[in-house]
C-alpha cells in the first residue's frame, strides 16, 4: 500500500526519511501513535490464551531502561568508589 | 562523608520532562481495563481476583453508606502498592518517597472523612473526642489529647509513608555502597554484606506492600468513625 499507511516495522531502512516526512506530528498523532504501539504491544505478548510473566517482565525491563536513561546524567558524575 | 546518598530522591529531568511524571502514569499501563469477553487473559483474571480480595477486605467493616467509597479506596491501595513495588527496580524513582506527595494524598481524605462525619452526625462525631468512662477531673485534658491526636492524623499518614519508603531505600544503598567498596578489600565481608543486602531487600518488599494497605486501612478506619 501507500508508504504512509505502513507499520515502522515494514518499513525499509531506506525509506526511513519519506515515511518519517508522511507522519502527523502534533499532539494528538503522537498521542495517537503512542496508543497503537501499546495496543499492538499488549495484544502481541499479553492479551494471549496461555500468557506468562514474559509480557509484563519485558515491560519492567524497558521501564528500567527509561528510568536508567532519564537518571544517566546524574550518575555519570559520580566518581568511581573504588578508586582510593 | 559525602551527601550524594540523597541524590536519589530528588526528581531527576531530562528535557524539562521529569520522571516522576512517567512514575506516576506506568502504573496505569500495568492493570488493562478488562474486555467484554467472558473468558479474558491471565494478567485481567489475575487482576479481578486481586481486586475482590482486596475489596473484600476492605469494605467488611463498614456500612452500606461507606461502600460508596469502595472505588477511591481501592484504586489508591492498587497505586500505592504498585509504586511502592516499582520502587524497588533497579534505577527507578518513587514517588512515595516524596513528602509532599504523601501529604497531597492524605490530608484531602482525612478531611473528606472528617467533613462527612461532621455533617451527617455531629454529635457522634464529636463524641468520639471523649472516650467512655473517663473519670470527670480528667475530661478537659483528654478532650485536648483527643483534639491532638485527630489533627495530627493526616500528617502521620502522610510522615509515616514518606519515612518507611525513605529509609528503606537508603539502606538499600548504604549497604550495597558498602558491600561494593568491601570486595576488593574483604572479600568474607563483603559476601556477608551481600547476604544482608538480600534480607533487607525481601524485607522491603515485605514493608512495601504492608505500608500502602496501613494508609488504606486507616483511612477506612477513619471512615468508619464518621460515616
Amino acid at each position: 500500500g501507500p508508504l504512509s499507511e505502513r507499520p515502522l516495522l515494514e518499513v525499509r531502512l531506506g525509506e526511513l526519511h519519506t515515511w518519517i516526512s508522511t507522519c502527523h506530528f502534533s499532539a494528538q498523532g503522537l498521542l495517537g501513535a503512542a496508543q497503537k504501539a501499546w495496543n499492538s504491544y499488549y495484544a502481541k505478548y499479553i492479551n494471549v490464551r496461555r500468557g506468562g510473566p514474559a509480557g509484563i517482565s519485558m515491560l519492567l525491563a524497558g521501564y528500567c531502561l527509561l528510568s536508567y536513561s532519564w537518571n544517566y546524567q546524574h550518575f555519570s558524575k559520580i566518581s568511581c568508589l573504588g578508586s582510593h | 562523608m559525602n551527601l550524594s546518598f540523597f541524590d536519589q530522591f530528588m526528581s531527576p529531568s531530562l528535557l524539562g520532562i521529569p520522571l516522576i511524571l512517567i512514575s506516576l502514569l506506568f502504573p496505569t499501563l500495568l492493570f488493562p481495563s478488562p474486555d467484554n469477553r467472558w473468558i479474558t487473559n491471565r494478567i485481567s483474571t489475575l487482576q479481578l481476583w486481586f481486586f475482590q480480595l482486596i475489596t473484600k477486605q476492605l469494605m467488611t467493616p463498614l456500612n452500606k453508606k461507606g461502600h460508596k467509597w469502595a472505588l477511591i479506596l481501592l484504586s489508591l491501595m492498587v497505586l500505592l502498592l504498585t509504586i511502592n513495588l516499582l520502587g524497588l527496580l533497579p534505577y527507578t524513582f518513587t514517588p512515595t518517597t516524596q513528602l509532599s506527595m504523601n501529604l497531597a494524598l492524605a490530608f484531602p481524605l482525612w478531611l473528606a472523612t472528617l467533613l462527612t462525619g461532621l455533617r451527617n452526625q455531629p454529635s457522634i462525631a464529636l463524641g468520639h473526642l471523649l472516650p467512655e468512662g473517663t473519670p470527670t477531673p480528667l475530661i478537659p485534658a483528654l478532650i485536648l489529647i483527643e483534639t491532638t491526636s485527630l489533627l495530627i492524623r493526616p500528617l502521620a499518614l502522610g510522615v509515616r509513608l514518606t519515612a518507611n519508603l525513605t529509609a528503606g531505600h537508603l539502606l538499600i544503598q548504604l549497604i550495597s555502597t558498602a558491600s561494593t567498596v568491601l570486595l576488593p578489600i574483604m572479600p568474607a565481608v563483603s559476601l556477608l554484606t551481600t547476604i544482608i543486602l538480600l534480607l533487607l531487600t525481601i524485607l522491603e518488599v515485605a514493608v512495601a506492600m504492608i505500608q500502602a494497605y496501613v494508609f488504606v486501612l486507616l483511612l477506612s478506619l477513619y471512615l468508619q468513625e464518621n460515616i
